[in-house]
């Protein structure tokens, strides 16, 4: 009976920071980018400097109607925010927050694997909406976001490999277990690919063609209203809060920082992975969409060959260290 | 997969768990598969394209939950990164940039469908054979620590099974390598670039009207 309470207590946690997380670096979004744009942003909502305009654009979203188009597949199409949004939950679960098992959702053996696995599930959720709105402008998001994913998994899964290499295991708790600080510059290149990489696969800007809304309306979106676009929404903030607290655990050493080690662990995971959130959001302000073709080339000709030059140095390092 | 597939004669030896009282795991097991079987059987027969995609997508990842039960949990994650994450979209890429309409495709059968059913069902037959045959009296032990986990897994491919493994690393090499080599012969760019100097010359002078010196601008 203890056990099972566990578990319920390490879900519930887990689904109370899904749900809270992606709101707070929406918020953060609006104001920080408001401020760099030298405008307020929300104001109003709450009282306190608009601190409540997400619940109030949440409850918005939940009193538009729900709209499926005449020609769409209905299915595929209800059931595309779902597919988009649930991978990032389990996901969570995973991701270790302060040392030890206390503080996981559940330890995974494979977990970079299980997080790269499930992470890549979510883009279905796209493909499917583009493909299901019987829309010109949507399959052409569908089609860009697919033609991403491609490119850009592969740099993402090659630095994944050299940290795992640099550990010796591919479990997220055991990669912190090993970490130590010269990690840090060690690994840097790779972090740098995983990153750029990950905010690819998220479609956020510079990497938002597929959802380029000057261009093609949204994309995958045009003709999601109501709460299936919530949701949709939603799952791209989730998707900044995996990516920033993947990169902070793979890549800066997770729970280790300068002091405070026993206790404070899981400040130093939340901080660094604010921080990460925070230049996710810088740089959607201050750099312009790349194109098509840039984007392929980004990836092929600089991000691949970035992770094989990382994957040799580790080995190399590696090798010399025993 | 031993488990549901190995003849009553091997539940019959003593020591060994019978099938009269299944586990909870083997129940789940069964289920699955049922359902990752009716998965399958919906991919290959539905007239919608997209859907048949998307079918695959089930099926795979029923795929991968009998291999957690089996405890083989890295090759379960790495059956949905490689299958579910790229494969399928790499179909569905496919797919849209060609034909993906909604609905029915009236031209999404074949007259072989009959020859395709026996070439299945003689694969599937002698593959639950050879897995009965092989596995016929091993057991996997459930309960206790993961025996497919990630360091098993690893230690056993790369000691035992080395020789396949860079086998096969090769062979995806030589098909990368020809995927490459395919790809190149239709593009015309490359052709007019690697072409020899002469024929480069003659087909620039009978577009333009113009002698050597606006070679290199195709």
């Amino acid at each position: 009976m203890n056990d099972v309470s566990d578990v319920a207590l390490r879900l519930a946690i887990v689904f109370v920071v899904f749900l809270v997380a992606p709101l707070l670096v929406g918020q953060t979004e609006h104001k920080v980018m408001a401020h760099m744009q030298g405008r307020l942003g929300p104001m109003y909502a709450g009282g306190f400097h608009g601190w409540a305009q997400l619940v109030a654009d949440g409850v918005k979203f939940a009193q538009k109607e729900d709209v499926v188009p005449a020609a769409a597949d209905r299915r595929v199409f209800q059931l595309a925010p779902a597919v988009a949004l649930l991978p990032y939950l389990l996901v969570l679960v995973a991701i270790p927050v302060g040392p030890g098992d206390g503080a996981v959702g559940q330890v995974v053996d494979a977990g970079i694997f299980f997080v790269l696995a499930v992470m890549g599930i979510g883009v279905l959720g796209s493909l499917m909406a583009g493909w299901a709105s019987a829309n010109k402008f949507s399959l052409l998001g569908g089609l860009r976001t697919a033609a991403q994913l491609l490119s850009y998994e592969l740099p993402m899964l090659l630095a994944a490999a050299s940290v795992a290499m640099a550990a010796g295991t591919v479990s997220l708790t055991g990669i912190l277990d090993a970490f130590a600080w010269w990690w840090l510059p060690w690994q840097i290149v790779g972090a740098l690919v995983f990153f750029v990489a990950g905010l690819a696969e998220l479609q956020r800007p510079p990497f938002d063609m597929p959802v380029a809304d000057s261009e093609i309306i949204f994309g995958a979106y045009t003709e999601y209203t109501g709460l299936r676009f919530a949701l949709f929404l939603l799952a791209e903030y989730a998707g900044i809060v995996i990516l920033c607290a993947l990169t902070t655990v793979l890549f800066l050493g997770g729970w280790h920082g300068p002091f405070g080690a026993d206790g404070l662990g899981w400040l130093w995971t939340l901080l660094k992975t604010a921080l990460l959130a925070f230049v996710v959001i810088w740089l959607r302000v201050s750099y312009p969409r790349l194109r098509e073709d840039q984007l392929q080339k980004l990836a092929w000709t600089t991000l691949v060959p970035l992770a094989l030059a990382q994957i040799a140095l580790t080995g190399i390092v590696k090798v010399a260290i025993n | 997969m031993t488990h549901s597939i190995a003849s009553p004669l091997a539940a019959a030896v003593a020591d060994h768990p019978g099938f009269l009282s299944p586990t909870g795991v083997e129940i789940a097991f069964v289920l699955v598969g049922l359902a990752t079987l009716g998965a399958a059987v919906i991919t290959v027969t539905t007239r919608q394209l997209v859907h048949a995609a998307l079918w695959l997508v089930v099926a795979l990842g029923g795929l991968a939950v009998e291999y957690l039960l089996l405890t083989a949990e890295f090759i379960a994650w790495v059956q949905v990164l490689i299958y579910v994450g790229s494969i399928v979209v790499l179909l569905l890429f496919g797919l849209m940039l060609t034909r993906a309409p909604i609905g029915r495709s009236p031209d999404a059968d074949s007259g072989n469908r009959w020859v395709a059913l026996g070439v299945a069902l003689a694969a599937a037959a002698a593959l639950v054979w050879i897995v009965v045959d092989a596995f016929r009296t091993t057991w996997i032990d459930l309960e206790g620590p993961a025996q497919g986990s990630t360091a098993v897994t690893g230690a056993f491919l790369f000691r035992n099974w080395v020789l396949p493994f860079e086998a096969l690393s090769v062979l995806l090499l030589a098909a990368l390598v020809g995927a490459i080599v395919l790809s190149r012969k239709h593009d015309t760019d490359a052709a007019v670039r690697s072409a020899p100097d002469t024929a480069a010359r003659r087909d620039q002078g009978r577009s333009k009207g113009e002698g050597p010196g606006k070679e290199g601008q195709s």
